[in-house]
């Protein structure tokens, strides 16, 4: 399989040339956020707010790291469970989010979003937690440290492995994938 | 009566937690080497090959292998001879998930279920105390990550439904599940008692080694079977596509009442954890 390298922020070029299954390497800064932070983040929308990050060509890691050990930037650190996120994410992408980096199935609206907006779904391997650690180079928080793990945290990745999920189209990785070694 | 000292248990059950976050066991690895083998998806061979990679380099550096280090769950066995001192057992096994999630640099996840509200130091853990025959304790320190834990299910079946009923009913939780629960998962099944109890023996069934069998040949046969079936459905490692959905059922059977059939799955991602001590 061919990896394509791209680089954060990402433009609309960047994830209509994607398709189900491709490998991406990704560089640049991302951005952790999983429930409670997202919990946050609509409240602010629904508010009229400004959020503490600038959505727009960003990507969203679905993460809860473990701890830093001394001198590592981040602990383990591996995706979590999307679909928790679907009830927030197609207000996200219409402000301009591109990326969500996760693990698991998606809810039909958050696909439909993903057409219409322009955004990916990519996903990263879940429970890989070490491994996956070794391409983040920096992370610090950034809003709401009384989340603990679920604080929103910048990240440096280079080289950060990923799968083509939901792409652009409407395609689904999960689905066609299962279909074809299926037995039953 | 054999004299335990609290502060042994709040010693063992630290250094449990932290080995089972950060020790794949050899069974899990071998049924990866398994996969790696048989699968017919190169995908699947890649992703397996990568949690292979995982378990390494988490073992090497002794970080743990999913950051989803788990709620603290525990199973103790006190034997019946045994008096602890110099302390409360529920409080001495509360210390050491504080110190072996603080100390091991494992994430803390146990929240308030309203507010969210992190509890900070991964407490109360979830404890199953049996008494045993004996003066020993035996503690199996079983952490549990969340993703998987959300996929399981009990259902109250009706006694018509039958065995056929519950591995349809198996089958089906797993299909429905899909990737979201990072298989190739194991199963736990729990069959009879009440309805709590049926969620009780399904995350025992969880306890057990890839491989190691029912000791009842006819539910043994079934475990394969319902095993067979899940792994015909497609799924595959991560979801991509692959025949090694699941890595082991493991059926766990009490007799239930007379109007009932309580059937409990339990879903468990492949970082399956569970290390044990005996004082």
């Amino acid at each position: 399989m061919a990896e394509i390298k791209l680089r954060t922020p990402l433009t609309d070029k960047d994830v209509e040339k994607l398709k189900i299954g491709d490998k991406v390497l990704l560089t640049g800064v991302i951005y952790t956020g999983r429930d409670a932070a997202h919990k946050r983040l609509y409240d602010l929308i629904l508010a009229g707010k400004e959020l503490p990050i600038d959505i727009r060509g960003q990507v969203i890691y679905y993460v809860g790291p473990a701890p830093a050990k001394p001198g590592k930037p981040i602990g383990s650190a591996g995706p979590t469970t999307s679909y928790r996120m679907d009830a927030f994410a197609p207000k996200l992408m219409e402000l301009g989010l591109k990326g969500m980096i996760g693990k698991g199935n998606r809810g039909t609206e958050v696909v439909e979003a993903m057409k219409k907006y322009k955004a990916i779904y990519f996903g990263a391997t879940g429970g890989a937690g070490a491994l996956l650690a070794r391409s983040i180079k920096k992370a610090e928080t950034i809003a709401w440290e009384d989340l603990g793990p679920e604080a929103i945290q910048r990240m440096e990745v280079e080289d950060f492995p990923v799968v083509v999920i939901n792409d652009t189209k409407g395609n689904d990785l999960y689905v066609e994938g299962a279909k074809k070694y299926r037995k039953a | 009566m054999r004299e335990v000292q609290a502060a042994e248990i709040t010693k063992t059950v630290r250094d449990l937690f932290i080995d089972a976050n950060c020790n794949l066991g050899e069974d899990v690895l071998a049924a990866f080497d398994r996969g790696i083998a048989t699968d017919e998806s190169p995908v699947a061979k890649e992703v397996l090959r990568e949690l292979k990679e995982n378990a390494r380099i988490a073992r090497d550096e002794q970080s743990p292998i999913c950051q989803d280090t788990g709620l603290a769950v525990l199973f103790v066995e006190i034997g019946q001879d045994v008096h602890v001192v110099g302390g409360e057992l529920k409080a001495a096994i509360n210390e050491g998930v504080k110190k072996g999630y603080g100390e091991g640099y494992l994430r803390k996840s146990a929240c308030h279920p309203f507010t969210r509200a992190n509890t900070k130091d991964n407490t109360p853990a979830v404890i199953h105390f049996d008494i045993v025959p004996g003066d020993k304790v035996r503690i199996l320190a079983v952490p549990k990550g969340g993703g998987a834990e959300n996929m399981s299910r009990v259902d109250m079946l009706s006694p018509s439904a039958g065995l056929e009923g519950i591995k349809d009913f198996i089958v089906k939780r797993i299909e429905a599940s899909g990737s979201n629960p990072c298989p190739p998962t194991v199963v736990g099944v729990g069959i009879g008692g009440t309805f709590e109890r049926s969620a009780l023996l399904a995350k025992k069934a969880l306890t057990r080694k890839i491989g190691e069998r029912n000791a009842d040949p006819e539910l043994a046969k079934v475990e394969v079977e319902v095993l067979e079936r899940i792994n015909k459905l497609g799924i595959g490692p991560m979801g991509y596509g692959g025949n090694t959905t699941s890595l082991d059922v493991f059926f766990e059977v009490e007799p239930c009442h007379i109007a009932s059939l309580p059937v409990a799955v339990n879903v468990q991602c492949h970082a399956t954890r569970h290390k044990e001590a005996v004082i």
